[in-house]
């Protein structure tokens, strides 16, 4: 049995901060995560903003991680190499009875520590993005508000545990706890300490170790959709007036320079059901609308939709009455348990792992810090965006830099190469997609796939038919054309195909 | 390599190859096709059915075979080609930027470029299907790429939305590999592709086609598992209770094409929204001087015949651009407008200088928005007179018509401001 000293169930944003913060000391780490890359969950779809911290009740977890994880974001950036753009955001209010809330929100934010608020008049907010509402009677700007690439955050967060360290393995599920470890379809790891980051599933994994069985995660789903950046230049981060339930749906910019609107919020049953509908689809759009009226439905170029993991933790200060907060605690030796880490928990994700180093550190583990710990993570040569004289020397240095494979995005091949053998490699088109963010432009990867089909099978050594979109059982092709035999064999039932693969 | 040269084209489909050769024959020294595949011929490569050159060549080639034709002839009159190069950047000066494996990062300049660069496929989103997103969703091109060049099936049990000519042409070819194709859904009451695409690739191959039918969601989580199909009205409003769930493992998309202007965009030239490419002139200039563009970035054809022809004039015409004989038309006042009235989509080109009439006709191509089964009038008119007219035996959006501008119209031209196109019912 191999034995460690941490053991990380999942990683998402939260998983893999965890593990780069714990990566810093002298500690065996294993990290494991059911899907075959690392952020394939919430920490993928979900509207990338670093948020201000006004939203959260005072006094609950939520406030105290977001706004101390904001404050944490400049450092995390730098060090990792990752897109953030603290462009401040604004929460608009359309109407004269919207106004009010503003000033409650601030005064909200004020208690909750958030720096750099103020009120502007609707004229100005108007003059600031002159495609809003006309109605739009003012506004809440926050200074600290960000933009941040969701998918770089867990990826480097990960990559830069692995380069300190941290054993990562993907395709690896929790399903039990045994005696002095976890058992999982791989196997049972031994472990001193146990972390709970699945996520979704955090619920799951709690009442397994016998925690909290009254505790619930809700699958609160929110679609998408994204812009062509061709058509339509959004600057700002725009939220509406928040409502009960939730900050509303939103028109942002994103760090790519597109616009992203959404999400809505909508309770399912069903944690694997990440699917968009034409009345969610519908629903963005109505709130889109009310904030810029001039959108157009026809420039999307992609929808998506994300679960939040909404829990029913009430919130453990006394007087505040709040049954949605996140949970960070040990409730039993050997034992961190989080769980309900929805929105803010993207922006939360340092400050969490902060967090749980405390506890753990209070719990007794000794934390020896590693005189070799290395904080930077290199970010790899992105092409699209150096100079000529920079591409020009870096195809010399590396030709297959001078192959682009994605039109729309501008990958190149050297690039998707690079990600393939990454720390944390990419072993799936949307790992690499993640990435290098090839496939995510106008043409959807049409352009691109046979030939990262191509490159993934060469560089993984295996035939193009292994080659999946997301894992196994997401295979893009089924056979070569001139297998005869087995075509005429097939049986034409999609159960049959389930069965085969 | 050179530094500068008299024509760049940018693509090798027969659109470049095309204006590549006639720009040599027009007297261009220097001409130099960038091309970002690692052969020639673009999109021509992977339709190895036949059915190209039956109305230029009076032949029924393939795609590479047709190709073939125009590389030879474009080889022979020492065309220089940049292979496995795309195209980065252009200036308005016609500073060109590209980067290539071998090549590593090009940088040249040119008199006149004639953009070339085809068309792309349009996505799911941009029609907005909800629903999961599994593999085994692909452009009707992306899949004709895996099975004609790669040899790989992308699936086993197909359904195809969209009837435009790639769909029609994979849904046979698919079946000659051994995979079944489960339908074909099109939410146009008509099919948009050629007919003689849908007597040869569907009935012949009893492939079922429903009409105003669409996909209204997919299923399943990691590969198609199946995907709902839905009867539309004349809003194309999904009918409730029309639903039905097809079970296949793949999903390809034959939506459409959308002239690919990414370049052009980027250097400043102006799009026609209706076309989706550059606003052209007689000559297929832009508007931007010395730079010229041809092929399925102007506007989607339906046949390769009218792709060379296309490229032919706007090779000759950069040429004698690059050669000094050809003025920019925004510096002549004469040129007049066309514009798409009655059934009419759009006409190409936009412009029309009445002095290229005393050269030759001037060949005005258009598509219509609903099919008339019919006899039809395709008539250019300046307010109410009649300048030209040509009859058809019917009209049909998969399938664009011309009307020649015969060289006697050039008076009538000359006074016109505007020509308004229509197709018209020839018995009312
Ligand atoms: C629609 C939406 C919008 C949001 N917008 C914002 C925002 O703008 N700003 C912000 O700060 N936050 C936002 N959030 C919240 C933020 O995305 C999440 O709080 C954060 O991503 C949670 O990270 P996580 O690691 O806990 O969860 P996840 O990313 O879901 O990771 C959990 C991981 O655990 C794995 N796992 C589950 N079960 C097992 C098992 N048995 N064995 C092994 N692995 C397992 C999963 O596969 C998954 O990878 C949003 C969330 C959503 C859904
Ligand atoms: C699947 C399919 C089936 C068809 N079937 C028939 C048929 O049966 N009969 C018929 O007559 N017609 C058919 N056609 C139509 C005809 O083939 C096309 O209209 C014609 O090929 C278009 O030519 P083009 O030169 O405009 O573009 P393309 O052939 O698409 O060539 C464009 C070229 O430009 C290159 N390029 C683009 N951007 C750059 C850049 N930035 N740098 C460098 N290079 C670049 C591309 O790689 C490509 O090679 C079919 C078309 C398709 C797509």
């Amino acid at each position: 049995m191999r034995q460690y000293d941490v053991l990380i169930i999942g990683a998402g944003v939260i998983g893999c901060m965890i593990a780069r913060w714990l990566s810093r000391y002298e500690l065996r780490i294993l990290l494991i995560e059911r899907e075959a890359d690392v952020g394939m969950g919430a920490s993928s779809a979900n509207s990338a903003i670093v948020h201000a911290g006004y939203d959260p009740p005072p006094g609950t977890l939520k406030a105290i991680t977001n706004v101390r994880g904001n404050a944490m974001w400049d450092d995390l950036a730098g060090e990792l190499n990752i897109p953030f753009d603290r462009r401040g955001d604004y929460v608009v209010a359309v109407g004269a009875e919207e106004l009010p809330a503003l000033e409650q929100l601030m005064e909200q934010g004020r208690r909750n520590g958030v720096p750099g608020m103020s009120l502007i008049s609707g004229a100005e907010m108007l003059r600031r993005e002159p495609n809003l509402n006309p109605l739009t009677s003012g506004a809440l700007w926050a200074a600290s508000g960000g933009l941040c690439d969701p998918f770089a955050v867990t990826i480097a967060a990960a990559e830069n545990a692995v380069q300190n360290g941290v054993t990562l393995l993907t395709e690896t599920a929790f399903e039990a706890f045994v005696p002095g470890g976890i058992q999982t379809n791989r196997g049972v790891f031994g472990c001193r300490w146990v972390i709970n980051a699945a996520g979704l599933n955090a619920d799951a994994v709690m009442h397994h170790a016998g925690v909290r069985p009254e505790f619930r995660i809700t699958p609160r789903r929110g679609e998408y959709a994204v812009l062509d950046r061709a058509e339509i230049t959004i600057r700002n981060v725009l939220f509406p007036v928040p409502s009960a339930k939730g900050k509303g749906i939103l028109v942002t910019a994103t760090v790519h320079g597109n616009a992203i609107v959404g999400p809505n919020a909508q309770d399912i049953d069903d944690k694997e059901d990440r699917a968009t509908t034409a009345e969610g689809l519908d629903e963005i759009w109505r709130g889109a609308h009310k904030l810029i009226p001039a959108l157009n439905p026809r420039h999307t170029i992609a929808t998506f939709a994300g679960l939040r993991a909404c829990g029913n933790a009430r919130c453990q200060t006394t007087g505040v009455n709040y049954d949605h907060d996140f949970v960070i605690e040990i409730p039993k030796p050997g034992f961190i348990n989080l769980g309900g880490i929805d929105s803010p928990g993207l922006t939360a994700a340092p400050a969490i792992a902060e967090r749980v180093v405390d506890l753990l550190k209070d719990a007794g583990l000794e934390l020896k810090p590693r005189r070799d710990w290395n904080p930077i993570r290199p970010a790899p040569p992105r092409f699209c965006n150096l100079s000529t004289a920079q591409k020009a020397e870096l195809i010399r240095r590396d030709p297959r830099y001078g192959r682009v494979v994605c039109r729309c995005e501008m990958v190149t091949e050297g690039e998707i190469v690079a990600a393939i053998h990454s720390p944390v490699p990419a072993r799936t088109y949307d790992a690499l997609k993640r990435r290098t963010w090839l496939g995510t432009g106008r043409c959807l990867g049409a352009f691109d796939m046979p030939r990262v089909v191509d490159i993934l099978a060469r560089e993984l050594g295996i035939p193009p038919t292994q080659v999946t979109k997301k894992g196994p059982g997401s295979e893009f092709l089924v056979r070569e054309t001139k297998s005869w035999d087995e075509a005429n064999t097939d049986s034409h039932s999609v159960g049959a195909y389930e069965a085969k693969v | 390599m050179k530094q500068k040269y008299d024509v760049v084209v940018i693509g090798s489909g027969p659109g470049g190859l095309a204006a590549a050769i006639a720009a040599k024959r027009a007297g261009a020294h220097d001409v130099l096709i960038i091309e970002r595949d690692v052969e020639l011929g673009g999109i021509l490569q992977q339709c190895i059915h036949n059915g190209f050159g039956v109305e230029s060549l009076k032949r029924d080639l393939t795609g590479p075979g047709y190709a073939q034709r125009f590389i030879n002839e474009a080889q022979a009159l020492n065309v220089e080609v940049l292979l496995d190069s795309m195209v980065l950047e252009i200036t308005p000066e016609r500073h060109i930027i590209a980067c290539g494996k071998e090549a590593g990062l090009v940088e040249l300049d040119a008199r006149a470029v004639v953009l070339a660069m085809g068309c792309r496929e349009r996505t799911r989103a941009q029609i907005r299907i909800p629903g999961t997103r599994p593999a085994g969703v692909y452009t009707a091109g992306t899949a004709q790429r895996w099975v004609n060049i790669e040899g790989y099936m992308p699936g086993k049990r197909f359904v195809i939305l969209g009837s435009g000519d790639i769909g029609m042409i994979m849904a046979r070819r698919l079946t000659f590999e051994g995979a079944t194709v489960e339908r074909m859904l099109e939410i146009m009451p008509f099919i948009t592709g050629l007919n003689r695409n849908y007597v040869q690739c569907l009935l012949d191959f009893n492939i079922p086609l429903q009409l105003s039918h669409t996909v209204k969601r997919v299923l399943g989580s990691k590969r198609v598992e199946a995907v709902e199909a839905v009867q539309v009205d004349e809003r194309w409003q999904p009918i409730a209770g029309t639903e039905e769930i097809i079970p296949c493992d793949t999903l390809l998309l034959s939506v459409g094409l959308i002239p690919e202007n990414e370049l052009s965009r980027q250097m400043g030239v102006k799009i026609d929204p209706l076309t989706g490419g550059p606003y052209v002139d007689d000559g297929f200039q832009t508007g931007m001087p010395g730079v010229f563009a041809a092929g399925n970035v102007v506007h989607v054809y339906d046949l390769v015949d009218w792709v060379t022809e296309a490229g032919l004039i706007a090779g000759r015409s950069a040429a004698e651009f690059a050669l000094g004989k050809r003025p920019h038309p925004s510096a002549d006042e004469k040129t007049c407008r066309t514009k798409a009235s009655e059934n009419v989509r759009y006409v190409v080109p936009q412009r029309v200088n009445a002095e290229a009439l005393t050269q030759r006709p001037v060949k005005l191509q258009l598509r219509v928005l609903h099919p008339i089964e019919e006899p039809v009038w395709v008539e250019a008119r300046n307010g109410d007179d009649l300048i030209a007219r040509q009859a058809e035996r019917y009209a049909r959006p998969g399938e664009m018509l011309s009307l020649d501008l015969p060289q006697k119209a050039y008076d009538a031209v000359r006074r016109a401001e505007t020509l308004t196109v229509n197709v018209v019912r020839r018995r009312a």
